[in-house]
């Protein structure tokens, strides 16, 4: 139930975000998809013993988060969400991995604990990107995106018919678990056999909703094929923002950062 | 059981992604060479279904612990397996982007292993196979229970392969193994359980949902050939990940020598006399000199670091770039031999 | 202007089940007529409007729509004669934006785009939902939804306008604003409904069906004023025009 109800709220949440007006809202949305994949790309091809050189990509983040006007607690929610299942596998490494990597006078770190921190570096790096990407874009104009960089419209229909019908297959759903609730003195979870009849409930329900729209569809001439009507223009800023951004992204990749800026500050301190 | 994009190398996420693209291509054209424009709504809202089931917990009988229906199963055999798959890639889809549920990059990993399996393998090599045509209660369940634990089988495995050969996690892989395998066996049997109580739930209501979507007349993969693609690219995989696993890890004695002697020894073989060994060179190149920096260092240490990072990704592939590339390759080429197989018995 | 006739002819329609659930239906609306559909639950309103538009395929008897026979062939003229609004605006509404959605029908009509905009625009300032053109439809009210659905309609310029409960879930106040815009159209209209005030308030004529059967046609006012007719089919006078359980004073009339 608290998932259902999160669920949906989380959903609203980033959907409201995407009606903002920001200069980051206005740009192509393939622009924004593509700084992402880079992005991405970009923050998992490092080895796995790698944090430092990770460090400088949380600009990306924190740069979009300000000029999108999102705020961070956005971000945090779901990385409290996600970091769970990356350190479930992570903090094996410090286990298997157990040459030491870092001397920190008395203190040495092995390298299982770097890989393990790397992980969750990068966990929460790919996380914010992909948060951020529907934050400011929207899902509707990611699927466009999408379908414009080649994804096969087919599939852009189904997304956008999904995402239409969660908000109202989350609301039916949460309405039937609650009226169960409501009815079995304080049991948090239901057992298989009313789970059963619950969820088949819901799906005979759905499934003549599904008729009833195809029904709509048709009154409203449709013959197996959707229209685009949604149309942006590249424009010079778009291309300014995509190289801007990779481009930082291939020389952060290539220098790391912080060690240079390491050895300035401990050069300096000499 | 969700990829996470932290976990993931860049070559595992990229191939995956390039299989589930092309899979999810194939079914599109598939799906909309049918007539029937009917399936358009019903798999938005059928994977708008599977979204907000997954979210209601059930308790498991007998454990104490709860669990929620996965879905993959169900939807392929409401909507056949193309239908399906795209369905269930959407879900993954927005998953992936409104919850961080799996990352971006490793989408390619969770919709192979989410929805490819269950709905071009556990489907139509298990459970239609059981199942027959109008199946009793029990072949129901009998079909539907085998076909999941099937499913959830490969998809584990491939969650613990693709883990393993992105080789970020330091987990063995058999270790990796036995924690992932046994788990899915009983996430399995529950799966397959509520599915085919729901299944029978809703035919008993509508009768006609069952012969519907299996009405599409086209017919899976001759099981024979079939059986014989699957296990073509599951063993090509496994000789993959054993010849990575022999020539990845360096071998005992010098493993010891550099827990015992630590980084200031390991510095010698970066000479790089070992392939093997590159991986712990990158260990040690990237945090070597903490305590000696000066004015002259950074331009040799980029150097050095750029040496030892194309060293590193040369031994990430390097050695063992036969055995894995080559068997992602050929799975590749099996998936698409086997999309092309399907195409065949014809759309009449 | 004959092409805004809608002719039922002895219409019979039996569910794969074995239901009968029309028995003979016939009726002639003829062009700007507001017709009310009423009759108890399951008796055969929704059966009915699906036949209207080719949605169901009658076992016996005919359907004109203007100067076509309901036909295979005919059936893309007459849904885009016969704008049809589906009682929940969530199944009609599926669209990631209002816009689009408003847009759909004359883009399946192949109508060129610039057209189609100014149609768009047109028809939601008609409904007077134009300021929430770019919202997705899970954002919308209960009132706000029902006006869309409306617009998407309208939208393909029909004819017909066929709305099948178009109050229900409607508060109120929303629920006056809708009755007010539907009186304000020109079309034929047929509405099934429940709420016998909006009938008595916005149809001249009403169909009672009882059992799949007509059971009465004629004008709502006298068709209200048959108690026993409305107590036979599991119906009730409008509100308006029982006397007021308060005061005792007599009806409006």
């Amino acid at each position: 139930m608290a998932r259902i109800d999160a669920a949906s709220l989380d959903i609203t949440q980033l959907d409201r975000l995407a009606l903002g007006d920001t200069f980051l809202h206005r740009l192509d949305p393939r622009a924004k998809v593509l700084v992402t994949a880079v992005f991405i790309i970009a923050v998992v091809s490092y080895g796995k013993y790698e944090v430092t050189a990770l460090v400088p990509f949380v600009l990306y983040p924190a740069v979009m988060l300000a000029q999108g006007r999102i705020p961070f607690r956005v971000i945090a929610r779901k990385a409290v969400f996600v970091l769970p299942f990356a350190l479930a596998i992570g903090i094996f490494n410090p286990f298997f991995d157990r040459e030491i990597l870092v001397r920190l006078g008395p203190l040495s770190i092995n390298a299982g604990w770097v890989s393990c921190a790397a992980i969750v570096a990068r966990s929460l790096l790919t996380v914010a990107a992909a948060i951020i990407l529907v934050a400011v874009t929207g899902f509707p104009s990611v699927c466009w995106a999408l379908e414009r960089l080649g994804m096969p419209r087919t599939f852009a229909v189904q997304l956008l018919f999904l995402y239409r019908y969660i908000f109202v297959l989350v609301e039916e759903g949460r309405n039937a678990s609650r009226a169960r609730e409501l009815r079995s003195a304080g049991k948090r979870t239901m057992g298989m056999s009313t789970f059963v009849s619950l969820i088949g409930h819901l799906l005979l329900r759905t499934w003549e909703r599904a008729e009833r729209i195809h029904r709509a569809m048709l009154a409203r001439g449709f013959t197996g094929e959707f229209h685009a009507r949604r149309e942006f223009r590249f424009t010079g800023t778009d291309l300014l923002f995509l190289l801007g951004w990779s481009s930082l992204f291939m020389v952060m990749r290539y220098w790391n950062v912080s060690r240079i800026f390491g050895n300035l500050v401990t050069g300096i301190f000499r | 059981m969700h990829m996470a994009d932290a976990l993931l190398s860049p070559a595992v996420g990229g191939t995956m992604w390039a299989v589930s693209a092309g899979a999810i291509a194939y079914c599109s054209v598939k799906v909309r060479a049918e007539i029937d424009d009917r399936k358009v709504p019903l798999m938005g809202v059928l994977g708008a279904f599977i979204f907000a089931a997954q979210m209601i917990n059930f308790s498991i009988p007998g454990t104490g612990s709860s669990g929620h229906l996965g879905g993959g199963l169900l939807l392929a055999v409401l909507l056949g397996p193309q239908a399906a798959f795209l369905a269930i890639a959407s879900v993954l889809v927005v998953q992936a982007l409104f919850f961080a549920d799996g990352g971006l990059l490793s989408l390619g990993c969770n919709i192979f292993n989410l929805g490819f399996l269950p709905a071009f393998v556990a489907y139509p090599l298990i459970y239609k196979k059981i199942a027959g045509t109008r199946p009793g209660k029990i072949r129901l369940t009998v079909a539907a229970v085998t076909a999941a634990v099937v499913g959830l089988q490969l998809g584990a495995f491939g969650v613990v392969l693709e883990t393993t050969l992105s080789g970020i996690s330091s987990l063995p892989f058999e270790t990796f193994l036995y924690l992932m395998q046994p788990i899915h066996l009983a996430i399995g049997i529950v799966e397959g359980l509520v599915t085919a109580a729901v299944l029978s739930f809703v035919y008993q209501a509508r009768p006609d949902m069952l012969p519907a979507p299996a009405a599409s007349p086209r017919h899976t993969l001759r099981p024979a050939r079939a059986m014989l693609l699957v296990f073509l690219s599951a063993a090509l995989l496994t000789s993959g990940v054993l010849s990575w696993y022999a020539s990845a890890r360096p071998d005992g004695l010098e493993w010891a020598i550099a827990k015992v002697t630590g980084q200031e020894q390991l510095a010698e073989p970066r000479s790089g006399i070992f392939p093997t060994l590159a991986s712990l060179q990158r260990k040690t190149s990237f945090f070597p000199d903490y305590s000696l920096p000066g004015p002259d260092r950074p331009a040799t240490h980029e150097a050095a670091e750029r040496g030892a990072a194309a060293s590193a990704s040369a031994a990430d592939l390097g050695t063992s770039v036969a055995g894995i590339a080559g068997s992602l390759v050929t799975l590749i080429l099996a998936s698409l031999a086997a999309f092309l197989l399907r195409k065949r018995p014809g759309t009449a | 202007m004959s092409h805004h006739i809608v002719e039922v002819t002895k219409l019979r329609h039996v569910y794969p089940d074995g239901t009968e659930a029309l028995r003979g239906v016939s009726f002639r609306i003829t062009h700007g007529e507001s017709v009310a559909i009423i009759g108890a639950n399951g008796a055969g309103k929704s059966t009915l409007l699906l036949h209207l538009n080719g949605h169901l395929v009658p076992s016996e008897g005919s359907i004109r729509i203007g100067d076509y026979p309901l036909t295979r062939t005919t059936l893309p003229e007459i849904r885009r004669t016969v704008g049809m609004v589906f009682q929940n605006p969530d199944d009609q509404l599926f669209m990631p934006t209002v816009y689009d959605d408003v847009a759909f029908g004359p883009l399946n009509l192949g109508i060129p785009r610039e057209e189609v905009e100014q149609r768009v625009l047109d028809a939601l300032e008609r409904v007077g939902a134009g300021h929430v053109r770019n919202k997705a439809p899970y954002h919308l009210s209960g009132g706000e939804k029902k006006r869309v659905a409306i617009a998407t309609v309208l939208s393909m310029s029909p004819d017909i306008l066929v709305m099948d409960e178009p109050t229900s879930g409607l508060d109120p106040c929303a629920r006056r604003q809708l009755m007010q815009l539907l009186k304000e159209f020109h079309h034929t209209k047929i509405f099934t409904s429940h709420d016998l005030d909006m009938v008595l308030d916005v149809c001249e004529r009403t169909i009672v069906l009882h059992e799949g059967e007509v059971r009465a046609d004629g004008p709502t006012r006298e068709i209200f004023a048959d108690e026993r007719l409305l107590l036979e089919c599991r119906l009730e006078k409008p509100l308006s025009m029982q006397g007021c359980p308060v005061c005792g004073t007599a009806s409006r009339r």
